[in-house]
């Protein structure tokens, strides 16, 4: 299986009526198992390319479609500002794509608590979410996502929100559970060091309009990136992607 | 919260800094609200006890009572708030449900919108008393006249609240909701209701008074029995004591109409 985004153009009219290019002939695949980060500056049209990869959006043309897969595809979206519903518990979030799903109440509770579990969330299933931190918020995100075993993942730039330190621990620990779930994910940032640490492939777009300027592939195992021994390769890697990056932030900075 | 920092290398001179906004977390003893009450109603049955006003006009506080619990006992009250109860209570009923079932519809679907939105702006400014001679040449004088209008005065705010809480639905949690497998019907169901269920409960809180407006009106044009009728018979009666009476009736029902949508709205929505 695997996920294929196939000359994918979007355009959109500006508020002065003019036609905007978000993002110009994008092409590329998902692998299965594999960990996809797009990475780029503010505008160039990342976010844009997640919402139509996860059927929020519609491409002027072009397709995403899943190929060698049998039935309808799952999905499963972790959102920036996480888009818990205020309404129902922790636990009734997590569990909520199950229940659209029609899974038994005896499944929900044993996917949910499972899920729950493996994000540290045990002790908060009957918390609302206005009673938790950003991070606590996040991590019932991702155990929504994970509960319906999608056969792909999306993330929106989860961990923006959250200050720097909670940030550092949210990574090491979606790795964990990537390890465990090994799901084909699309992960969307602007961090570099987070591209990087998270990544089997780093896309890199540039702006006006959004295009693929680059794919990395990141070479390195997938867990201790950062340790003693690879922090070298890291860092290069780090540049190489900044170097491509630079010239294009600059100019976002600038508008 | 008592901040202070101290000036201890003078200690002649020390001066100690406050908390100059302690007011604003000050607490109140338990008793204070009903002081003011309390107050209130000793001040009228002195007024009225000393003779300064005729109790014609003016009845001390204690006679009211003496005559509520007369009429209390006789079933006179019984009779009048049954016969009030069934009309606002099914009033409010109908008007409620069909104003957040028709506000739910406008809010979601674009061509009702289209559709009805003008319709119900329209007739919104219209006072709903207004309408109680057509409802009786249509309904008849019976029950259903006066039903009819509660519950399209209870109707009016409740689909305009129920609209906009819509509208104000967090359009995120609508795509989250779509992404984890929901049909348009449970997006209905489990976000966009939920989601509006402030306003709605905004809306329900202003139906109450008005519906209670409406009972009264209602009943005073066109009731053998109620609280309406009641008072405006002891009006004209003169019996300003059995006035009163439905008036505190009235005052009381109010308040309990109140408090019963406050504990509904906790009930309801315990997520905020």
């Amino acid at each position: 299986m695997k996920i294929v985004i196939e000359n994918v153009i979007k355009k959109f009219i500006d508020a002065k009526k003019n036609e905007v290019t978000a993002l110009n002939d994008i092409n590329f695949s998902i692998n299965e198992e594999e960990f996809v980060v797009l990475v780029g500056p503010s505008g160039c049209g990342k976010s844009t390319l997640l919402n139509i990869v996860g059927g929020l959006l519609s491409p002027t043309s072009g397709d995403v479609y899943f190929d060698g897969i049998e039935q309808d595809p799952t999905l499963g979206i972790v959102f920036q500002e996480n888009a818990l519903f205020p309404w129902r518990t922790v636990f009734q979030n997590v569990v909520y794509g199950l229940e659209e799903r029609g899974a038994s109440k005896k499944e929900q509770k044993e996917i949910g608590n499972h899920y729950l579990d493996m994000v540290g969330l045990a002790d908060f299933r009957d918390a609302y979410p206005k009673q938790l931190s950003g991070g606590m918020k996040q991590r019932a995100g991702i155990a929504r996502a994970l509960a319906v075993e999608p056969d792909l993942l999306l993330m929106d730039e989860p961990f923006s929100a959250l200050d720097a330190q909670t940030r550092t621990l949210m990574q090491e620990e979606l790795l964990t559970i990537w390890n465990r779930t090994r799901l084909s994910t699309l992960y969307v940032t602007h961090n570099i060091q987070e591209a990087v640490y998270l990544a089997d492939r780093v896309i890199v777009l540039s702006r006006h309009p959004g295009q693929i300027k680059q794919i990395i592939h990141i070479d390195l195992p997938k867990t201790k990136r950062n340790s003693e021994e690879h922090i070298q390769q890291f860092n290069r890697y780090s540049e190489e992607i900044w170097e491509l990056i630079r010239h294009d932030a600059q100019k976002a900075l600038k508008e | 919260m008592e901040k202070s920092i101290e000036q201890t290398s003078q200690k002649t001179n020390r001066k100690v800094i406050k908390n100059r906004v302690a007011y604003l977390d000050k607490q109140v003893p338990f008793y204070t609200p009903f002081v003011g009450i309390l107050g209130l109603l000793l001040l009228w049955e002195l007024i009225a006890q000393l003779g300064f006003v005729s109790p014609l006009f003016l009845p001390a506080p204690s006679v009211i009572i003496t005559t509520g619990w007369e009429m209390l006992t006789n079933g006179e009250i019984i009779s009048n708030l049954s016969a009030s109860l069934y009309r606002i209570l099914m009033g409010y009923a109908l008007g409620s449900v069909f104003g957040i079932l028709v506000g739910l519809i406008l809010g979601f679907f674009r061509t009702a919108d289209a559709i009805g939105t003008p319709i119900v702006y329209s007739i919104y400014p219209i006072p709903k008393i207004a309408l109680l001679p057509l409802f009786i040449l249509w309904l008849g004088i019976g029950e259903l006249s006066k039903v009819t209008i509660i519950a399209l005065g209870v109707f009016f705010p409740v689909v305009i609240n129920t609209f906009s809480g819509v509208k104000n639905v967090d359009p995120l949690l609508v795509k989250a909701a779509v992404t984890f497998g929901s049909s348009r019907f449970n997006v209905i169901r489990k976000v966009i209701l939920p989601g509006a269920l402030p306003m709605i409960f905004a809306g329900l809180k202003l139906a109450a008074g008005t519906s209670l407006l409406l009972l009264v009106s209602a009943e005073m044009i066109a009731a053998q029995e109620g609280l309406g009728s009641m008072v405006l018979h002891y009006g004209n009666l003169m019996i300003i004591s059995k006035l009163m009476v439905g008036v505190l009736i009235l005052s009381l029902l109010g308040l309990t109409f109140n408090k019963v949508l406050k504990w509904l709205e906790g009930k309801l929505i315990p997520w905020q």
